[in-house]
């Protein structure tokens, strides 16, 4: 086998970077592919960061943190899974969802690290070389991750995220409590939603197209498309281009 | 700005490092690198030697970003920063690259692998190292007080330290007088010292003019931080306010109550706190006793180990056979953990005093019915049934209900048994994560006598580290608010667990920088990222991401 699987470790200095150095003070050997980043909590890892990577051609990337209720800082580790349940969600529109993972790994746990590490290089080992490592800047892998990318980085759902503890623990506005399948449905909805507009976005940057075109290009009903346009249109993302024999050209502001 | 001049220290260990990695390649490899101005190999470079040279390299070369590549900055990243600091470079231009524990240590086997890991390791260091800024720290006014959250033995302990030395110590206890769980033991492990003795702490701390005791008293709100805390007690329904500079946290622990359990009744069935009542009242009037060991603990409700049980009723079980020599005493357990080699004789000594000890197992644990117990002994593989006119349980220490509230109040972590958790087991043991807060006794974690009064002493020791100044230096890797990006969503407010984020007089969104501890969640969050995280700036994290993939590995 000549593919060595490249691999980034996102680790907080308390609980995983302690492990790490554990395992190395306890002479435990694990495969060498990982390169460490150390921060100071996993609610330090910006969803982007692992765009960033999978983008550059990273094979694998490892979040670790302290275990539920052990955070140093009481609750990042909770902030960590929730982002990194909805990179998840990303993920699976471009089959990369099985390249990220998130384990928890104690000050205590040299063994539990060199395990998880090993676990995670062949399960990469297994799935070969990222789509992403020869990949030209016109794929439409690429053209679909920066999209994902776009809405990860945006207002909505980082907003939706950052509210969703409070929702569930504490209620909304109106102190109405949302059942957590609900909210997970509608975040679902809402990252899918976000996934196909900033597809149209970034469609809209090369070329002026109209609602057929698009609903060609995204494999959606041009009723759903329309609905998408008009969203677009109110936040004022994309504009009419222009009107040919009836039919309406939409173009993206380049700001957007 | 001025020119980015990088030097690299790359540190032998010994043969620690360099026995498993080609450090002269790297060294070479190393100099290739951009802004990289100056390296030199060290054999150790923790060494005053080591350290010599690092102060020439900055000199010499007008270094102003120093990277380390050696062990872990969990370790050595003070020293080398203090270096930097001695030498005037700001201590924030200062990089770890760490090459032992996660490189050399860990790929003993493949020496090639090693090394060109280490080549990626530096290589994101300097990447990083490129884009690092000076941070300043922040001077904050230092209250020369203590608030001691809870009067048992360790509170009192850290309590009476405080006060011989100057300092004012103000204990809160909730129950009506000082002592606590102290106040229920008859004797003492190993030395058979009566527990009152230990208490006549009480006297003094209570005579002292540097103690201010609230008994019946409990903690209202806490606010502030390091060195200016605000308390609010409620003491008999009354609020009291006051401000102290640190914090104690030695709230002790309860005993679980087996209620359910091998039919207990507090009569024939009873604990051994229940026994050691009976020995103080001089009630204990029975012949033949049972003892069961982990009871309600290593579990899967309660997986840990007590770790004072076993020695507490060992401890019961040799009073009773010194005063009566025909007394048959059984203690039926899982193992026995006594730590030390006076512990083990105390054992040794129990066992030739007559006292029988037997285990039995997990999976069968033993039946109590009106006369007897019946158990499996896992030597002789069979049942046995032992007549008793005593049963006695020996069950773990438990975290008081209250610790959950306590824990939100100070925003420190608790763990899953409500346990409170130290900054760092081994190298900050009484510390708190949060600055200025420290714990001691068994709310941390189970504790004998001995051990609960050294860990009050060593809570007072670090906290004079701090009162006895005028003033604390506080972190400068904080999170900071850019407010042309904050559209005062406030979601960031509602994520800190440090209520770090606040309003400003003007109503801008801002960080109180001595709150702040740097984790990062708000960053995370900001749908606008109006938020950085100084020394983990987003910049900072994707220079190392990007230069992993520079490197001359990538297939």
């Amino acid at each position: 086998m000549d593919f060595k699987p490249k691999i980034i470790g996102f680790l907080c200095n308390w609980c995983s970077y302690a492990g790490a150095d554990l395992a190395g003070v306890s002479r435990i050997q694990y495969p060498p592919n990982i390169r460490i980043i150390r921060l100071m909590c996993s609610g330090r890892v910006e969803p982007y960061f692992i765009f960033e990577a999978l983008k550059s051609g990273i094979d694998g990337v490892i979040i670790m943190g302290c275990h539920p209720g052990e955070c140093h800082y009481m609750t990042g580790n909770y902030e960590a899974e929730m982002k990194y349940q909805l990179l998840k969600s990303l993920l699976t529109y471009v089959d990369l969802d099985n390249r990220i993972s998130l384990e928890w790994v104690s000050a205590s746990e040299g063994i539990r690290f060199a395990e998880v590490v090993t676990n995670f290089t062949n399960s990469i080992q297994k799935l070969g070389p990222s789509p992403l490592k020869k990949i030209d800047k016109d794929s439409e892998l690429l053209f679909n991750l920066n999209a994902l990318q776009i809405a990860a980085n945006d207002y909505r759902l980082r907003a939706l995220i950052g509210r969703k503890r409070k929702i569930l623990d504490e209620g909304n506005v109106y102190n109405k409590k949302y059942p957590k399948e609900k909210f997970e449905d509608l975040q679902e909805t809402a990252i899918y939603d976000e996934y196909q507009k900033n597809r149209i976005i970034l469609y809209l940057k090369k070329e002026n197209l109209s609602v057929k075109d698009l609903s060609e290009r995204l494999s959606i009903a041009p009723n759903k498309i329309l609905e998408y346009i008009v969203d677009l249109r109110g936040e004022g993302l994309i504009d009419l281009k222009d009107i040919q024999e009836l039919t309406p050209y939409y173009t993206a502001k380049q700001e957007a | 700005m001025d020119e980015i001049r990088i030097g690299v220290f790359v540190c032998h260990c010994g043969t620690n490092i360099a026995g498993f990695v080609d450090i002269a390649s790297v060294e070479e490899y190393v100099k290739t690198l951009p802004h990289v101005v100056f390296t030199q190999r060290n054999l150790y470079t923790c060494s005053e030697t080591g350290l010599l040279a690092i102060k020439n390299g900055i000199e010499e070369n007008k270094l102003n970003r120093v990277i380390v590549a050696a062990c872990t900055p969990r370790t050595h990243e003070p020293l080398f920063r203090g270096i930097c600091s001695e030498m005037g470079l700001n201590p924030y231009f200062f990089e770890f690259v760490n090459i032992r524990e996660q490189c050399s240590w860990v790929h003993q086997k493949d020496r090639e692998k090693a090394t060109l890991k280490a080549r990626d390791l530096i290589r994101m260091g300097v990447a990083r190292a490129a884009l690092l800024e000076p941070l300043e720290k922040f001077q904050i006014d230092v209250k020369p007080s203590t608030l001691i959250i809870g009067g048992g033995i360790s509170g009192m302990t850290a309590a009476s330290n405080l006060a011989n030395q100057g300092f004012e110590a103000i204990i809160v206890e909730k129950d009506i007088e000082l002592g606590g769980q102290l106040r229920h033991h008859h004797k003492l492990y190993p030395g058979n010292m009566d527990s009152q003795e230990i208490l006549s702490i009480i006297e003094e701390i209570l005579k002292n003019p540097k103690i201010i005791v609230h008994t019946s008293s409990k903690i209202k709100d806490i606010d502030g931080y390091i060195g200016n805390f605000d308390i609010t007690i409620l003491k008999d329904e009354e609020e009291i306010k006051f401000g102290v500079g640190t914090i104690i946290v030695a709230t002790g622990t309860d005993l679980l109550k087996p209620k359910g359990l091998y039919n207990y009744d507090g009569k024939k069935v009873i604990t051994q706190k229940e026994l050691e009542l009976l020995f103080k009242k001089d009630q204990f009037n029975f012949k033949n006793i049972v003892m069961i060991q982990c009871v309600g603990s290593r579990n899967k409700e309660r997986p840990y180990c007590s770790s004072i049980c076993c020695m507490t009723a060992m401890k019961n079980a040799r009073y009773i056979k010194e005063k009566n020599p025909d007394a048959e005493i059984i203690i039926l357990n899982r193992d026995i953990y006594t730590s030390g080699t006076y512990q083990e004789t105390y054992y040794r000594d129990a066992r030739k005093m007559g006292i029988i000890f037997s285990r039995y197992n997990e999976s069968k644990l033993p039946k109590v019915s009106e006369e007897s117990v019946i158990y499996f002994n896992e030597s002789m593989k069979e049942e046995i049934e032992i007549k008793y006119d005593l049963v006695v349980l020996s069950t773990p220490l438990i975290s008081y209900g209250e610790s959950k509230e306590l824990s939100k109040m100070l925003k420190v972590p608790i763990d899953e048994f409500g346990f409170f958790l130290e900054a760092h087991v081994k190298l900050r043991p009484v510390d708190f994560s949060n600055d200025g807060i420290f714990v001691c006794g068994t709310c941390k974690w189970p504790a004998n006598v001995p051990e609960s009064i050294s860990q009050g002493y060593a809570a007072a020791s670090r906290v004079t580290r701090i009162i006895s100044k005028d003033s604390f230096t506080v972190e400068g890797a904080t999170a900071w608010i850019d407010q042309d990006k904050c559209v005062t969503c406030e979601i960031c407010l509602k994520k800190c667990a440090y209520k770090a984020i606040t309003r400003d007089e003007e109503e801008r969104v801002i960080v109180r920088t001595v709150l702040c501890k740097g984790c990062g969640v708000c960053a995370t969050t900001c749908p606008q990222h109006a938020i950085e995280i100084r020394h983990y700036t987003d910049n900072q994290v994707e220079s190392q991401i990007t230069a992993l993939l520079e490197g001359d590995l990538v297939e």
